[in-house]
């Protein structure tokens, strides 16, 4: 099952696609020599990596390889802040996100994301839900009711929460939280969800709770997943992408990645040399 | 024994430390006592319901403080809404707009600056812009006076508790398509109102007291004569009060205390709430 291969030789990754025994995978995100900018300093350089539709892509590194700057492009949310900026190519079914005139909540209505930290709204935990679903479409109270119920099943939080929707989100325990958050990303049906090391702040059980919820939720969307936990990617994610300072080293499917690895620096990553 | 020697001594520091301390918060919390025990025993003998019921009486006259009580709850509500939406609108954008813009850094500097800024200068300045113009002292002119010295204290505020609404929330709210005008009404605003009402309260109880600014602009009123009379001079508690205070006459210096007591307690209570206010500021 060979998707991509890597020139380790090169410090910038040629990656080709060949056809799979897979079928054919749609491109739902593909990134395009991307290089990215905090002010004058270059965080990211000449990535090129694609996300396949309905598949859970997993990037892994250490600290400051740009993970999770490169998750912060998919949906734009750098450009809350000055002075950062990316170039090269986004496509995101076959359409340049980094293209100027784009209608960003638009995007990130499309492109959904959870943070390393639960960030409940501080309103009651249907509003939190019913807020985003209100916000790009008109719908009744009994449908909207149908909606925060949907969405909270998905999370797998309904049960737990059921009976207590006015109470506000930030009663609920870090690991509720963060399904909350899950829950409020899906609601709003985005098509790609980028998840930006959503455990690191939880415990086991809720860890292994959002990590069936990825199971499930990958029959529907294309999902990304930053993690500094290697057994978190193998066990999630369909394919890996390993980032060592600003560049992506390798990029392969997961089984491939983590049995024969093609770069010496992803091994040595994987089996805890170092990083 | 040397170790003993370094510890005894240590504690001995200590003692010694421990003993100005509590000695210097003894002298402050006992001036601060002293002069509410005296505000109370001189201005709790002098409350009556005709404090609230009868104007101002001439020299030597029976009679209540109605007329500066009512003034100073016209001029400072006025204040209070024509000060806060700028203040509120000022730190908003400082906050959240302009976050990361030159501007605000100016506007922050220039705002510090009105923040300290002696009250009296304001009334003078008011005096200029708006009495002189119009010939004559007027409520109106005291109550700009006052929303100018509100303005300030409500974009700090503002500003500064925007400020503590975690990047986190904002980016949450942006990532799930949220236009900015969104993620500041519903999320930030939410996040932060228990601070922002708290600053609205600490520009009150600011301005509760103020008598400078007032003195070129409303300056006094008698009577409720020209009653609504925000086109002519209008009373006001600290006014009065200075009024009172300097005059040879008994009534009238109690009354003083009695005005000063109301003011003190009002103020109390506000600032009372404004922190039970921002010690809920987690669980809301």
């Amino acid at each position: 099952m060979s998707i991509a291969s890597v020139h380790s030789s090169s410090p910038i990754p040629v990656v080709t696609h060949a056809a799979s025994e897979t079928g054919a995978m749609q491109e739902k995100v593909s990134v395009r020599k991307l290089n990215f900018f905090y002010g004058g300093n270059r965080a990211l350089k000449d990535i090129n990596v694609t996300l396949y539709a309905k598949k859970v892509t997993a990037f892994i590194g250490p600290s400051g390889c740009g993970k999770s700057t490169l998750l912060r492009i998919l949906n734009r949310v750098y450009d809350l802040y000055p002075h950062q900026r990316a170039e090269g190519e986004v496509l995101l079914d076959g359409h340049n996100i980094l293209a100027a005139g784009q209608d960003l909540n638009l995007l990130r209505s499309r492109v959904g994301m959870v943070f390393q930290k639960p960030t409940p709204f501080p309103m009651s935990i249907y509003e939190n839900i019913a807020f985003g679903v209100r916000l790009y479409e008109r719908v009744g109270k009994a449908d909207l009711d149908t909606r925060v119920e949907q969405a909270l099943r998905r999370a797998a939080l309904w049960e737990e929460v059921k009976d207590k929707l006015a109470a506000n989100g930030l009663s609920l325990s870090g690991g509720q939280q963060q399904r909350l958050c899950i829950a409020r990303t899906v609601a709003v049906k985005p098509e790609v969800i980028l998840l930006d090391e959503p455990c690191s702040a939880l415990d086991p059980i809720s860890t292994a709770k959002i990590e069936e919820l990825i199971d499930e939720l990958k029959d529907d969307y294309t999902i990304a997943i930053v993690t500094h936990n290697m057994q978190q990617a193998a066990r999630c994610s369909d394919f890996t992408a390993f980032m060592y300072l600003g560049e992506l080293v390798e990029f392969d499917t997961t089984s491939k990645m983590f049995t024969t690895p093609a770069d010496r620096r992803t091994q040595d990553y994987i089996t805890g040399r170092f990083g | 024994m040397a170790v003993m020697d370094l510890y005894a001594r240590r504690r001995l520091r200590n003692r010694i430390v421990l003993f100005l301390s509590f000695g210097a918060t003894g002298i402050g919390l006992g001036w601060l006592a002293i002069i509410l025990g005296t505000l109370l025993f001189e201005g709790a003998s002098g409350l009556s319901l005709k404090v609230f019921t009868e104007t101002t009486p001439p020299p030597g006259a029976d009679g209540g403080l109605l007329n500066p009580i009512v003034g100073s709850l016209i001029m400072t509500t006025l204040a209070v809404f024509i000060g806060t939406p700028v203040g509120i609108l000022a730190g908003t954008y400082m906050a959240e707009y302009g976050r990361f813009s030159r501007i605000t850094h100016v506007v922050r500097f220039i705002n510090d600056i009105l923040l300290s800024a002696p009250s009296i200068v304001v009334g003078l300045f008011i005096y200029e812009v708006m009495v002189a113009p119009m010939g004559h002292f007027s409520g109106l002119a005291g109550s700009v006076a006052l929303a100018v010295l509100v303005i300030p204290v409500v974009v700090r505020t503002t500003e500064d508790m925007l400020a503590l609404v975690p990047k986190e929330l904002r980016e949450a709210a942006s990532a799930l398509g949220m236009p900015l005008a969104y993620v500041i009404g519903k999320v930030s605003y939410r996040a932060a109102r228990a601070g922002i009402i708290t600053g609205v309260l600490l520009a009150i109880a600011r301005i509760s007291g103020e008598t400078a600014p007032l003195l070129f602009t409303a300056l006094n009123h008698q009577f409720f004569a020209d009653f609504p009379y925000l086109n002519a001079p209008m009373a006001s508690l600290p006014v009065v009060i200075f009024q009172f205070a300097l005059s040879p006459y008994h009534e009238w210096q109690s009354l003083a205390w009695t005005g000063a007591l109301i003011i003190t307690m009002t103020v109390l209570a506000l600032s009372i709430i404004a922190r039970t206010l921002a010690s809920s500021r987690k669980t809301s």
